[in-house]
């Protein structure tokens, strides 16, 4: 019985068109995993469904009946429910869990103006014990582990009734213990006939619990696996994609080694990785939510401690202890996130792009505006940013301008390293193809890592590919005729422990 | 004219234009208002606390705040009259140790801000107590001047320098004779000085980009914790340069003074995002901020206006301020030159 069905949904922001028709459907009493990469649309998509924004086109029905949600309340109230990524959302930290687990019935019209405590303390129990929490209700939740935050989240949800669960990402900040006792919690919510939309890129969060996999990518659902057993590896194509892209690229083997990563520990306990990055190559790092790609990319920066092993930079031993350090000894990186981690909103294009390397803009510290002007409008041609000025401020821009900026800012001066995290997130076609450009054509001189999750991505723009998985090296590739099957066995990680060298 | 464009000309020249007309209808109704004497007399009332603005300032561009401005002011006139009545030190001396007070205090607050984690209000709140008891412990909580009583029973000797007082008194002969007094002079410098350095110097350029992103100015390589330091010894500096010369002015310690010193100054910054749409924190409109208010009491008081309004206009003059930053600006599209 399909409890919630949606047809034709389509939501885009100004010229962005994030979902362009989507068709699923969940049904009672079965967990639906939805994948995706960053951007393919999987948060809009729920943030309609709960309520938080309204939908250009298609329907949606709930049991049969048009289900058009006001907002977050009103979708509540119609039993959709959702427990967001960030669980500090979900529950009211400085409270107890009594008190977070009622939450819902302080806020109903009609509840009396005086709390009683032993009442709801009594109700709290009730709904602890329907979902197998045994902590003492009493506890402040701010005392308690995230796992256990989590189920406080989402037993509260349950208080709702919903019809609908939708669980975003909910495992990203758990251990694996403390997700096998969120399995179990799933498990017996999928009993109670709820219908659930789990969304997750781990795979081993999906091959525990997924009856259903649907794949989003670019808007689209871009399959869906519902024959058991599951084709898991196709679900990560689907995701991923590799439908072969036009872009022609001459592989580089590369000069002389440049960066040398030597047995370097990203995580505690996991196996040590080591390769080196060579003149005028670009690697590209691939892997899921988790492989380590990240950690990677913040030791090479200095913003975080290898557990073991140790680099290099042209022979020279290379430890930075933070970013400052990183970007005097010529490592320099781009992050993703640019909002949060790049873009200084009160700025212009020329000062955001020129903002690591004022020293060489300024005379005695004081700034050479025309300079500084000069560079950035040099950079702007080069980088085909589309903007009126140099002036303009860095918020006009679309999203794939700003990122240009971003990039471009690191291509200001030469470097040994170049670091590149998500490099095309929120980045149109278009744009992608500008900065992979760009980025092959200067290459000389220095040692290009670019760090992305799209398969499509890595073929586009690398020499040579690295697959992380589990916070070390499944495979490496060098980029002509790569094996995909085997490429995205090493992703998924269905590879077998050995990893495999295609070279 | 468009309405889009209407509105970015009322965000940019609305508060100059409210000035000009003010300027414009004192000058006519309120007699002797347009006269040089008056002017330095505007400039002498707002010297102090815009010198102490001009450092708050540059903590508000870093995205912090400076509390404890004013009680670094009245601690630096008691440091400086205790230096030389009761310590009989020269004012050189006396003058050094009070900038030398500022900027330890500055960066005590920096790092109880960026080590210890306090959030920048708490902090320097609770830097504005520690101080304003501390002024008062040396000598039991009295005034400080020549002859007073000290505890072993013998009277203070020294005495507030010619030198010392001729930073607060004298005045400079500009078309009139003895016209611009010397903090107004002190006041248009540490203007100058402040906007070159938060306009045109790399730093300065940092310091904006702190304020507006610190993640990602930290993410470039910046040192965030020494620059926000460095903001919170300049606020400490300028407020003891400030307190020197209310010192130099009243030419006694007065444990009485510098109540306003505060606000004064924190609205005046406040005010100042309004100036020309910048919408933060900068040293020229902080610097008309000031004058703004000085120009609107000089020429209320000329009117004949009672004193005990004169918070009632300030505060007014604030929220107007703030509601043309917040709500104009907002209103539009984001980003813009800088």
């Amino acid at each position: 019985m399909k409890t919630c069905e949606i047809i034709g949904l389509k939501k885009s922001f100004g010229g962005n068109h994030v979902l362009r028709g989507i068709d699923m459907h969940l049904s009672a009493g079965e967990v639906v995993v939805l994948m995706g990469a960053n951007g393919a649309g999987k948060s809009t998509l729920v943030k309609v469904l709960c309520g938080f924004h309204g939908h250009d086109a298609g329907t949606m029905h709930l049991d049969g009946v048009a289900y058009l949600p006001t907002d977050a309340a009103n979708a509540i109230s119609h039993g959709v429910v959702t427990v967001h990524q960030s669980i500090d959302d979900g529950v009211i930290p400085d409270l107890d869990v009594a008190t977070n687990l009622m939450l819902n019935r302080l806020t109903e019209p009609g509840a009396g103006v005086l709390v009683r405590d032993g009442a709801l303390r009594r109700a709290a129990q009730k709904v602890a014990d329907n979902m197998g929490l045994t902590m003492d209700v009493r506890t402040k939740v701010a005392d308690l582990s995230v796992a256990d935050r989590q189920m406080i989240a989402i037993a509260r949800a349950m208080a709702y009734e919903p019809k609908v669960l939708i669980l975003d990402e909910p495992t990203s900040s758990l251990s694996a213990s403390e997700a096998d006792r969120l399995f179990s919690l799933v498990d017996r919510l999928r009993g109670q006939g709820v219908a659930i939309l789990y969304i997750s890129h781990r795979m081993s969060d999906i091959r525990r619990i997924a009856d259903r996999i649907v794949c989003m990518r670019d808007g689209e659902i871009s399959g869906m696996f519902e024959q058991s057993p599951l084709d898991y590896d196709g679900a990560v194509t689907a995701m991923l994609g590799h439908s072969m892209t036009d872009v022609d690229i001459g592989v580089q083997d590369g000069g002389q080694p440049i960066l040398e990563i030597d047995t370097l520990a990203l995580s505690r306990g996991s196996a040590p990785v080591s390769f080196s990055a060579r003149d005028g190559e670009i690697i590209a790092i691939t892997g899921l939510l988790g492989s380590g790609k990240s950690e990677l990319a913040e030791i090479i920066f200095g913003l975080q401690r290898p557990k073991a092993g140790q680099m290099r930079i042209a022979g020279r031993a290379y430890a930075p202890q933070n970013a400052a350090q990183a970007v005097a000894a010529g490592v320099f990186m781009s992050f993703k996130d640019r909002s949060t981690n790049a873009v200084i909103p009160d700025f212009d294009i020329a000062n955001n792009m020129t903002l690591p390397f004022l020293r060489l803009f300024s005379r005695a510290t004081v700034l050479k505006g025309r300079s500084q002007r000069q560079a950035a409008q040099d950079m702007i041609r080069r980088l085909g940013i589309v903007c009126q000025s140099d002036d303009d401020g860095i918020g006009t821009l679309s999203g794939g301008n700003q990122q240009k900026v971003m990039i471009g800012r690191w291509l200001l001066k030469g470097c040994r390293v170049l670091l590149l995290d998500e490099p095309f997130q929120g980045v149109d076609i278009g744009a992608r193809r500008d900065i992979g450009a760009h980025i092959r054509e200067t290459a000389k001189g220095r040692a290009t890592l670019v760090f992305v999750a799209e398969l499509d991505e890595a073929l586009e723009i690398a020499d040579r590919i690295i697959v992380l998985n589990e916070g070390t090296i499944a495979g490496q590739h060098q980029n002509r005729n790569v094996d995909m099957e085997a490429l995205i066995a090493q992703v998924s990680g269905t590879s077998g422990a050995q990893p495999r060298v295609n070279a | 004219m468009t309405r889009e464009t209407l509105l970015t000309f009322a965000i940019r020249f609305g508060f100059l234009i409210l000035l000009f007309c003010m300027v414009i209808y004192f000058s006519l109704s309120a007699n002797g208002f347009a006269s040089p004497r008056s002017a330095a007399f505007i400039l002498q009332s707002v010297a102090i606390t815009g010198i102490l603005a001009l450092g708050v300032t540059c903590t508000l561009v870093v995205d912090g705040f400076d509390l404890s401005i004013g009680s670094v002011a009245t601690s630096a006139l008691m440091l400086s009259a205790y230096a030389m009545v009761i310590l009989e030190m020269s004012a050189v001396t006396a003058v050094l140790l009070c900038l030398l007070m500022g900027a330890i205090v500055g960066l005590i607050n920096g790092l109880l801000i960026v080590k210890f984690k306090v959030p920048d209000l708490l902090a320097t709140l609770g830097m504005m107590f520690l101080l304003i008891g501390l002024q008062r412990i040396p000598t039991q909580g009295n005034s400080i001047a020549t002859g007073m009583k000290l505890p072993d029973g013998s009277a203070a000797e020294g005495a507030f320098s010619a030198a010392f007082l001729w930073l607060g008194r004298h005045r400079f002969d500009l078309f009139v004779e003895k016209l611009v007094p010397v903090p107004v002079v002190i006041f248009l410098i540490t203007a100058v000085v402040i906007w070159v350095f938060l306009e045109l110097t790399r730093h300065g350029r940092l310091m904006y980009a702190i304020g507006s992103n610190e993640r990602a100015a930290a993410l470039v390589g910046t040192n965030v914790n020494r620059y926000k330091i460095a903001a919170y010894m300049i606020s400490g500096v300028t407020a003891s340069i400030g307190g020197i010369l209310l010192a130099a002015r009243l030419g006694r310690g007065d444990i009485a003074s510098g109540n306003n010193l505060l606000l004064d100054s924190v609205a005046a910054a406040l005010i100042g995002f309004a100036v020309l749409g910048a919408a933060r924190a900068n040293a020229f409109g902080t610097a008309i901020g000031a004058l703004f208010v000085g120009i609107l009491l000089q020429g209320l008081t000329m009117m004949n206006a009672p004193y005990y309004t004169q918070d009632f206009v300030k505060g007014a003059v604030l929220v107007l301020a703030l509601v043309f930053t917040f709500y104009l600006s907002a209103k539009r599209s984001a980003g813009g030159k800088t």
